[in-house]
């Protein structure tokens, strides 16, 4: 049986700003824990989040994409062997305008259970929303450590 | 998403139960949650439409049912407002401390 988290936030943003801060390693490094993205983003493109030392921190692929509403990944842990063992998982990003706001939904789903991969997500979702939210809103991302 | 809204979500005890519900099983139909929960399917869909109304529930259509999913991202929020950064981790062993010694984790 697979299991699925799901993470909404409402961000006082456009659409738009929000993809370049889902997308674009000068955003996601202020809020992501430090990660950057490398990706062509395109459909099929490798997609790979680096850490700062260079190493690899996830890989997968582009699934689907649709600039600046929808962007699902296939999704694995590379640096913690016991992630890693868990295989792809799905993470799905859904944005949309929700009156002054953006809703952004996002899925992270594998198809099995007591996932290690996805109860380590499930702690880290939360806090880099919050921090993505501090950064879109007020500028700043929100203090924490690097490595997570 | 006013944070009125999620405390007073929270401020019921049948809407608490229903979170655990989710908590411990993700991505339940109203079908599945009435029967756990022993309560008519109208007490349960107003307790339910109040959590989506906060944030506190996420739902998704599949097929012709709905699921609904525990969204933790508001509770997350209310502990960024409150919690510093460097408090989190004394926090933390505090409550992993009351955990063992009272057995489980606090109602």
């Amino acid at each position: 049986m697979a299991e699925k988290f799901v993470y909404v936030t409402y961000i006082r943003t456009t659409p738009e700003k929000l993809w370049d801060a889902l997308t674009k390693s000068e955003f996601t490094r202020a809020y992501w824990f430090g990660v950057t993205p490398d990706c062509e983003w395109k459909v099929g493109s490798p997609w790979k989040l680096m850490f700062q030392d260079g190493r690899v921190a996830d890989s997968g692929e582009v699934l689907e994409i649709d600039p600046p509403r929808r962007l699902v990944l296939k999704w694995r842990n590379e640096f913690m062997p016991e992630m890693k063992a868990d295989g792809y998982s799905r993470c799905t990003f859904d944005i949309e305008q929700a009156g002054e706001a953006v809703k952004l939904t996002i899925f992270h789903e594998i198809d099995k259970t007591g996932s290690k991969f996805i109860a380590g997500v499930s702690e880290g979702w939360p806090k880099i929303l919050a921090s993505l939210k501090s950064l879109l809103e007020t500028g700043k991302a929100l203090e924490r450590p690097k490595s997570l | 998403m006013s944070m009125d809204a999620v405390f007073k979500a929270l401020a019921d005890a049948t809407r608490r139960q229903l979170l655990d519900r989710l908590f411990a099983r993700n991505g339940q139909t109203l079908g599945a949650l009435c029967k756990e929960m022993e309560m008519t399917r109208q007490a349960v869909t107003k307790h339910l439409a109040l959590l989506e109304a906060a944030n506190l529930v996420a739902t998704q259509k599949r097929g012709r049912e709905k699921l609904h999913y525990l969204n933790p991202v508001p509770i997350n929020e209310i502990a960024e407002r409150w919690i510093g950064k460097y408090e989190r981790h004394r926090v933390r062993a505090l409550a992993d401390l009351k955990k063992n010694l009272e057995g489980k984790s606090d109602g």
